[in-house]
Order: structure tokens, then sequence, then C-alpha cells
């Protein structure tokens, strides 16, 4: 394990950013996001960001293709532009986990070569939390939030920053910070992870199981008529799917540009009336249904193709954001009691 | 004054599920926190003791809810409205948008609501429990920790400027009446007013370039009750489920705000559910202002069946020339 002094901290920064665009959480003016860093701009201390961290491999919007027609000619012009590397910090270990639910979506033949680009040309470090908020329960999904994931792990401490390389991009990466950082023992950060681990069993949903959930269960819940109750104040905004750090619907659609075509994908979402609208029509037409498949999709049917791994990582950001506070935790525990 | 308590409403809903008036009633629902709110329809006695709520996070306006709802049974169903919900309501009457005969509407008071993202930035993350005092709150958290915040620094934005205590329509009201109230609503967009075009232009493209287009804020807006939304029509060929490029999110939100232009009633929907902390009430204030301006005061909603100045021809009307040489 290595460590730095907290002073250093711009020090090590500019390190990275001197050969990588380096991406981590800024405190604005709605809460923390990811931003670019510069010489100048603050980590912020914040426990997670607004929108999560799935928009680095992931956008909401990028083009795919651009098509040019003149006359009787078209012309396939390349827009890619996701072979830069990258370094994201402070990522938390719920948003470190998304990347695995997202990786067997993306990266199971056919591979999706924009998604995989962006995931190859990464390299994430994590940090451990110290503060879980009320609405954070992923423990739920056997997550341990003081010993996240990612090509390196740190843990910020009142004086120092903690540094483990998890994977080779990160021993590579820790290798070029070598006369930055010394090596030290996991005395401070054991310390560290034995009192968050104490607040994580003292949190309001920390008995929240998804146990009764999981592939094979979809009889079991697909009729239920739990769901009329939980989805009727239901906006069908898509809200809990855009901040969502799993989410992983998309449409792709063509942008008329007068003289051809740009072809587009951007995040779809579950609760739109359009969602999966196909020539003869809508496979869900009512809100119920829509409302269902968000739920069921990441408490059923992911897991049912995943071997167990829920679609969910308790990040609690659909809990805070949702305009009429219903959710994820409100929906397992309702259809749980039954 | 006798305050209005959770036990108030749930006697006043049971009272008239039991004598047949209503068949269903339209409640907030206890959440998991002290603050996470959610629309319900209760149907029974048992279900109201046990998750009925009242207190001050019950932010939602059901007005709008109504259309759907109405639309359910025969029967009657109870709404409980605050002030400010009264005036989506009768505009919501005013375009023949739900059957008034199929709503009982019990009017309550409002002393103002809290935002729960402003409360989260002052006492942190990891709240447990908020505790209602006089003039403040004292908020308990996770980590043993307490902090006592004025009830002027967690009201909502549209509380801060509350256009009106009074209930412009109700079968039956319960506490006190208040009255309309001298805001100070248009001083934010007076600001924005006096900036520079340059200036202005900048303060808007920074606002609505974080717009993500969840839809949250016209979904929310009792305003916007098109059967099948322009952006959600495949057909009209402006429908985006993301931003195809930096003009798309302005695009948005000025056709809706055009569009909810003379209708608004400024209930601060749209900003208080906003994901992204877009102040978006302040496009509609803008209108309202002007409308104000332009045509003599007018409050949407205030009157059924009112004639918005925006739809209503006078001798007295303004000429265009004439508004856009006024206008700013």
């Amino acid at each position: 394990m290595r460590k730095f002094s907290i002073q250093a901290l711009d020090t090590i920064f500019a390190k990275i950013a001197a050969d990588e665009k380096l991406y981590l959480p800024v405190d604005g003016e709605n809460g923390s996001n990811y931003k670019l860093w510069e010489p100048g701009v603050q980590m912020s201390d914040a426990l997670n960001t607004v929108r999560s961290a799935k928009d680095f491999f992931f956008p909401q919007t990028e083009n795919l293709i651009e098509f040019k027609v003149t006359g009787k000619q078209i012309d396939i012009i390349d827009v890619r532009n996701e072979n830069e590397d990258f370094v994201v910090f402070g990522v938390r270990a719920c948003d470190v986990r998304s990347f695995d639910i997202l990786d067997r979506v993306f990266l199971s033949e056919p591979i999706d070569s924009y998604y995989a680009n962006r995931r190859a040309h990464s390299v994430i470090i994590s940090m451990a939390c110290t503060r879980p908020a009320e609405t954070c329960f992923c423990g739920t999904f056997d997550i341990d939030a003081a010993n996240p994931a990612g090509d390196i792990t740190c843990w910020k401490t009142q004086d120092s920053i903690y540094m483990r390389a998890n994977t080779d991009k990160g021993e590579k990466l820790l290798a070029k910070l070598d006369g930055l950082t010394e090596e030290c023992d996991d005395s401070a950060v054991s310390a560290q992870q034995d009192k968050t681990r104490r607040i994580m069993e003292r949190l309001p949903l920390a008995n929240l199981s998804a146990e009764k959930f999981g592939g094979g269960k979809t009889n079991e819940f697909f009729n239920s008529p739990a769901w009329k109750e939980l989805s009727q104040a239901c906006l069908g905004c898509g809200t809990c799917t855009f901040v969502c750090p799993t989410c992983q619907c998309y449409d792709i659609k063509d942008y008329d540009t007068g003289n051809g075509v740009i072809r587009f994908r951007c995040w779809d979402s579950c609760m739109y009336s359009d969602f999966t609208k196909m020539a003869h029509g809508n496979s869900r037409n009512s809100q119920v249904e829509r409302f269902r498949q968000r739920f069921m999709h990441k408490l059923v049917y992911y897991p049912e193709n995943n071997e167990g791994i829920f679609g969910c990582v308790g990040c609690g950001r659909c809990l805070a954001k949702c305009p009429i506070s219903m959710n994820i935790v409100k929906v397992m525990k309702k259809l749980g009691e039954e | 004054m006798q305050k209005i308590t959770r036990e108030n409403l749930i006697n006043k809903a049971i009272e008239l599920l039991d004598n047949g008036t209503v068949s269903r009633v339209l409640g907030w629902k206890i959440g998991e926190f002290a603050y996470d709110v959610t629309p319900a329809v209760f149907t029974t006695k048992e279900d109201l003791q046990k998750d009925f709520i009242f207190d001050d996070f019950c932010n939602a306006n059901f007005s709008k809810y109504l259309i759907a709802e109405t639309r359910k049974a025969e029967e009657k169903v109870l709404v409980f409205l605050k002030p400010c919900d009264t005036y989506s309501f009768n505009q919501l009457l005013t375009e023949h948008r739900f059957s008034r005969e199929k709503v009982y509407a019990v009017g309550i008071p409002c002393e103002g609501m809290l935002d729960i993202g402003k409360i989260k930035a002052l006492a942190g993350e990891g709240i447990i429990d908020v505790i209602p005092g006089e003039g403040s709150i004292t908020v308990k958290n996770l980590y043993e920790e307490e902090k006592t915040l004025a009830y002027g620094d967690v009201l909502t934005e549209r509380c801060l400027s509350c256009k009106s205590k009074k209930h412009v329509v109700y079968d039956e009201l319960m506490g006190e009446e208040g009255d309309v109230i001298d805001s100070n609503r248009f001083d934010e967009v007076e600001k924005i007013e006096k900036m520079s075009a340059d200036e202005r232009f900048a303060f808007w493209q920074s606002q609505l370039s974080k717009c993500i287009r969840c839809n949250a804020c016209r979904d929310i807006c009792p305003a916007c009750t098109c059967e099948k939304c322009v952006f959600d029509n495949p057909k009209s060929s402006v429908n985006n489920k993301a931003i195809s490029d930096s003009f798309e999110e302005k695009m948005f939100h000025i056709i809706r705000a055009f569009h909810v232009a003379g209708r608004c009633t400024d209930c601060g929907e749209c900003s208080r559910v906003c994901p992204q902390g877009i102040p978006l009430h302040l496009l509609n204030r803008k209108f309202i202002k002007d409308i104000n301006s332009f045509y003599g005061d007018y409050q949407a909603g205030q009157e059924e069946g009112s004639r918005a100045p925006l739809i209503n021809y006078t001798f007295d009307d303004l000429e265009p020339g004439e508004a856009v040489g006024r206008g700013v």
C-alpha cells in the first residue's frame, strides 16, 4: 500500500493529468458532479455525484456515424472519438460495481465497441466511503463501501490518502506516482474500514434484503397486484433512469442534417410512453407495465441472465431524486411483504 | 389559531369515507425517512391511520392527479388542497380537464413546505429525523449530530415567495382562511431583466445546459395536460429523449414556457422536482410579469372560467409593436 499527504493532492493530480485527462467530483451549485481537473479545481468531499459515473462509458448522447449525401454519392463519415485515455478519480463503491453490471451488457457478444473502447482507455480510481447517507443500501447487494473495487482503491483520512492497486492498469499508474508516494502498512486503512462498517450496520436500510428476488422469480412477481398501487403516483418522467448508474437502455435515432444523417444514440427510459415502440406499436401501453419493467429488470430479469447478480447497486440516487419519492426500496419492501 | 394536524385530516377523511361522500382519498403517504412523502390513494380507515401523513414535506400538488383519478370511478374522490394547489385546481377546471362533480375538495392551511435539498446542503447527508419547532427545525443524523435550521433557510423557493394563503376554491375549509400576499416573486425576474442580453443568454445557457431531459418538469406541471405531448410524438419531428445538440434543451424549455403562458399559476412544481436544480419557474414568472404589464394584472386559476389575456381580445390590448418596445 502507498500513501501521500493530503497537501500533496494537487501535485498528484497534476502528475496524472500531465499524461491523461483526469476527471473527479467537483462541488457545484447543484451538488457534486464529475469535472475535468485543471490547476485550481478542488475535489469534492460529497458522498456521491448527482449524475452517476456511467456517463464516462455510456454518455447520454453520442454520435455513432454520419452520412453525407451528395447527388447519388453517400459518404460515410467517421465521428468516433472514444479512443482517448482518461482517469476517473473518486468513484464510490456503488458506482464501481455499476461498471461490472454495464460490462455484462455491453461487453457480451455482440460487443459494443464504443463502450468497450472507453472502458479499455480508462483507469478507475475509487474512493472508500466514510460517511454513508441514510439513502445508502449498497450492502443489500454485497458491496463493501469501505473496500471499493476499481483499478486503484483510495482511502482518505484526515491527513493522508492511501492507495492500493488492484489491476495491472492500476499498478502502472501507481508506479508513475512512485516518487510522490511512500510505502506504508494498512493499519490506518483497517481502522477506518472498521469504523465505516460499523456505521453501515446502523443505516436505516441496513436490513433491506434482496433475498426474495433474483432469477426465476418472474411468475412470482409479474402479476402482483402491488404494482398498481406502487405505480399509481408515478409521473412517467425519466429521473430515476437517468440518475441511475445501472440503467442501460438506449435508443438509436437518425437526425436529418438536410444533406445526410447523423446517427446517434441516447439514453432511453422504460418510464417513457414510446419505450421499445416497434412497428406494431408499443409492448407496454400503461404506466403500470412500464414501471414494473424497471424494477423487474433490476431485481429479476438481470439476475436471471447474469448468475444472480442484481441490477441495482444501492447508491440511493433514485431515492433522493424521484419527484414523488417512489423507489426501488419501497418496491422491494412492498413486494417482499407478500 | 388552532393548527390543523395529521389527525384532523385523517378524521375528516374517515368521516367522508364513512358517510359515503367519497370513495377514495388522495393524500400523502409516509415514506422510509423523515421527508420522502409519496402521493397515494387511500380507501380504508386502516390505511389512513397507518400511512397518511401531513407534515412539512407534503409538497405534492394533487390537482393534476385528479385528471386520472376522476376517470377511475363514478364516486367522488376527496382531495386536500393547500392554497397554491387551489389555483391549479381552478385552472384545470377552466380547461375542462376533470369533472368538478367527481371531487370533494377540502382546503387546508399551509405555512410553507420544506426543501430536503436545502436541508441536506446545510445539515449534510445521513438525516434520520427532522423535528419541527417554533420557527426552526432540528435535524438529527446518523452520526449523532444535531443541527437547528431556521425555517426561512429551508423553505422551498416557491414558498419563500408565496403568492397566496387564500384558497380560491373548496367544498370545505379546515382552519382559518388566509390572504393573498403581496409577494416578492418578481424580484428574481427583475434581476435577470437587468442583465445585458449577453449576460442573460449566458445565464440561461448555463442553467438549461444542465437539463437531462427527464421531463419531470413537464410531467408534474398541472398546466401540461396534453394527452400526447409534442415532445413524445415521433411524428412531430421534435421528439427526442435526449439532447441532440446544444440548442435542443433550450427549445424544449422555451416551447414549454410558451405553451403554459397565461395558464401557469406559478405553483412552482417544475423547479421543485428538477433533479438538476434549474430555476424553471423564472421562465414562467417572466411570462406572468409581462402579461401583467401588457394586459393588466391577471392570476391564472384565481377564478374558474376566467379568460386569460392571451386568448381574450379587448380593444385596450397592447399593439404588438408596443409590446416589443416595452418588453425587456
